[in-house]
């Protein structure tokens, strides 16, 4: 006899822990289906915990969460083959509790959420891959899992299974990824003793950095390069479009080993031990690459539905708040008796659109493509920016003058006055 | 036919380093699983079930974490699971874990009597192979190590007929019941567990044993007192420098091989040769 549930969630990343602690808590039975050994085993990502996000999920999340350090210094650099320029925005008001944002290790962090998911009375079944979903009519009715009696009912099924939804693609929801929509990272984590961490980053305690790149790094492709300081280790990762990395044919081993290379970055991490290297695709389409995200008793969440905002490196707080609204979404129903039809569900795209999750990306819904058809945000402009930072520090008898001129003729020759006025109005249309 | 089964969870030793700065094992953030060992065992009980009919126990010591591997043997469709668990175990090396376990089998058995207790040829964290064994000895159970294959058991005369790997051999035993048997790597494949079995592990309200529960007389028999083994030091073994050589084998005559891999034998160890050709007279 098949079993059925108020919902099932398909997934256990952060916006499937989201959707099935909001749901269990508000008494709803639900099931939480993950395809990993155990929760978090399959999950990447850089990572960065953005506070609020989980705040309103869990409020009290720190007292017992594996945090690594609270980032109290972000960096920004763009670089050329052998050197950078940056900015770094530094606050001691960052060290104030409640801290901000915090670098996390996932598959700690992850084991912890679900830990808090299965308390609040969802019940977790690993090692099992939804590989259909049931359908009556056009309405979504439970899932098919690859086990031996594996079929499983739900009023409503809620979608979180990450960027590649296998699932989504399989029920004709979304079309297939395409690559200039998804970014593939590639990331390492580098054991250092904390003294050495703390002496290379000028911080103490619990204190984090965080560097964000662009430039040469990438080879001309679209795509940025962080570093993040956990407790006891530097994660190290550089991501591209993955249609870029189709067409340069470049690996992002091969990326990443250049990177660990550069004159800059190569002292941080220096007789580091890698501990784990990983690799994932993001999805970086944007607000225009959104699916639908529901249905006749179906939701999708998190990177399913594209819900990764690449300009600020955010994708993880989209995912929890996507997850949240979702299941509340299905609360309320519940609570006035009404069918998880998709007139109902369209409650859930309203709430996602008076949130920062849509608003953010709509805001930047020209950047994609204005990035994937302007590399030279990528290649001609950190590059320029290197030449003149070191034509304006080197001391060498020349007059300023000459050299202001000497910046602006190379600036020309490289864009063309019409080229630098197109970029400047892109990118303020991009910002807008 | 009532079958204990005997688990142990183990961090993933794939997955484990090693700190660089104080040559401790680096637990932190490494998974916890099932010793691959007792899946075997575990798989093998399950098998006898099926054959026999009966009721399969998973008995485990460890502390609260464990109780994931016990669910995950409730999966695989165990019927019954007990956690062993006290802060008076901290510290047992094998010779206390398996008085323990011996006294909670004696407490099992007051419930139903035990025919079967299996465990794995060993652990990989501990690669002792001592508790199986220390089991069967408290028990006065017939031990059987190293098995291949059941061959048989025979349900009236209360006898069972193993295949058991031994030095030079293999040897076919057969003894009468109950006994303890310890189950070689590689005799089966764990099965996938069903959909129903996966819920039924994950509502199963799990049996925890405390000290007394898990009837242990003497308090200085568990723990670190009742554990004479002493880790005198660990350390992480240097890699060798020295860089493998590749030789083309598909070409020349194997007699050529031969002389140039002599060749380089005794160019890196000169007192190979002498060796030799002193025997060589």
């Amino acid at each position: 006899m098949a079993e059925k549930f108020d919902a099932i969630v398909v997934g256990a990343g952060p916006s499937g822990n989201s959707a099935a602690y909001v749901l269990a808590r508000a008494g709803l039975a639900v099931l939480q289906i993950e395809r990993g050994e155990y929760p978090g085993s399959k999950n990447v990502q850089g990572a960065i915990l953005y506070s609020h996000a989980l705040e309103r999920i869990i409020p009290d999340f720190r007292e017992d969460a594996p945090l690594e350090r609270h980032i109290i210094e972000q960096r920004a650099w763009m670089l050329d083959d052998d050197s950078y320029v940056g900015s770094i925005y530094r606050s001691n008001a960052f060290n104030r509790p409640p801290h901000n944002r915090y670098t996390i290790i996932r598959a700690q962090f992850d084991r912890w959420f679900s830990r808090k998911v299965q308390e609040a009375g969802a019940l977790t079944i690993c090692e099992t891959t939804v590989t259909d979903l049931h359908m009556d009519g056009s309405r979504v009715v439970g899932v098919q899992t690859d086990r031996a009696g594996g079929s499983v009912y739900a009023d409503v099924v809620i979608l979180a299974d990450g960027v590649n939804s296998l699932l989504a693609r399989k029920a004709g929801f979304h079309g297939e990824l395409q690559p200039r929509d998804v970014a593939l990272a590639a990331k390492e984590i580098h054991f250092l003793p904390e003294s050495a961490i703390e002496n290379r980053f000028n911080v103490q305690g619990g204190q984090g950095v965080v560097i964000e790149m662009a430039g040469k790094i990438t080879r001309g492709m679209v795509g940025t390069g962080f570093l993040y300081t956990n407790r006891e280790s530097i994660t190290i990762g550089i991501g591209c479009l993955l249609s870029d990395f189709q067409e340069s044919g470049i690996s992002p081993y091969a990326l990443l080993e250049q990177m660990k290379m550069h004159p800059a970055i190569h002292p941080l991490i220096e007789g580091s031990e890698m501990k784990e290297y990983s690799a994932h695709l993001i999805p970086e389409g944007g607000y225009n690459a959104i699916p639908a995200v529901y249905g006749d008793g179906w939701l999708m969440v998190g990177d399913a539905s594209m819900f990764v905002n690449g300009i600020h490196r955010e994708g993880s707080n989209l995912a929890m708040t996507s997850g949240q609204l979702a299941a509340e979404t299905v609360i309320e129903l519940a609570k006035e008796g009404r069918p998880m039809t998709a007139n109902n569900l369209a409650r859930y795209r309203k709430k996602l659109d008076d949130s920062f999750v849509i608003k953010d990306l709509k805001k930047y819904r020209r950047m994609p493509d204005i990035l994937e058809h302007n590399h030279q945000f990528f290649t001609d402009y950190p590059e320029f920016l290197n030449r003149a930072a070191h034509t304006m520090v080197t001391v060498d008898g020349v007059d300023k003058k000459s050299k202001e001129r000497e910046i602006r003729s190379g600036l020309v020759t490289r864009r063309s006055r019409l080229g630098l006025l197109g970029d400047a109005f892109k990118l303020w249309r991009a910002f807008e | 036919m009532h079958i204990i089964v005997c688990i142990k969870q183990v961090p993933d030793s794939a997955q484990i380093r090693v700190h660089p700065v104080t040559n401790t094992i680096m637990r932190q953030g490494v998974p916890a699983i099932v010793n691959p060992y007792d899946l075997y065992a575990l798989e093998e009980a399950l098998r006898l079930k099926d054959r026999y009919g009966g009721r399969v126990t998973v008995l485990c010591m460890g502390p609260s974490q464990a109780e994931a591997a016990l669910r995950k043997a409730l999966s695989f469709g165990a019927d019954e699971a007990i956690l062993v668990s006290d802060r008076a175990f901290a510290g047992s090396d094998t010779l206390a874990t398996s008085y323990a376990l011996a006294a909670a089998i004696r407490q099992i058995q007051k419930d139903m009597a035990v025919d079967l207790v299996f465990s794995g040829k060993q652990t990989i964290d501990g690669d002792t192979a001592q508790v199986g064994p220390g089991i069967a000895r408290r028990l006065g159970l017939q031990l059987l190590t190293y098995v291949s294959k059941i061959e048989g058991i025979d349900v009236e005369k209360k006898e069972i007929v193993v295949h058991r790997r031994a030095e030079g051999g293999a040897q076919i035993l057969k003894t009468r019941l109950p006994c303890l048997v310890t189950i070689l790597e590689g005799v089966n494949e764990m099965r996938f567990a069903t959909m129903g079995d996966m819920f039924r592990a994950a509502r199963y309200p799990l049996k925890v044993w405390d000290k007394d529960a898990a009837g242990i007389e003497d308090i200085e028999k568990v723990g670190l007192k009742g554990s004479p083994t002493v880790v005198a030091k660990v350390f992480a073994p240097q890699p060798r420098a020295q860089k493998a050589e590749r030789i083309e084998t598909q070409t020349g005559a194997p007699a050529d091989l031969a002389v140039t891999l002599l060749a380089k034998l005794f160019t890196r160890y000169p007192h190979i040769e002498r060796e030799i050709r002193k025997q060589a007279g």
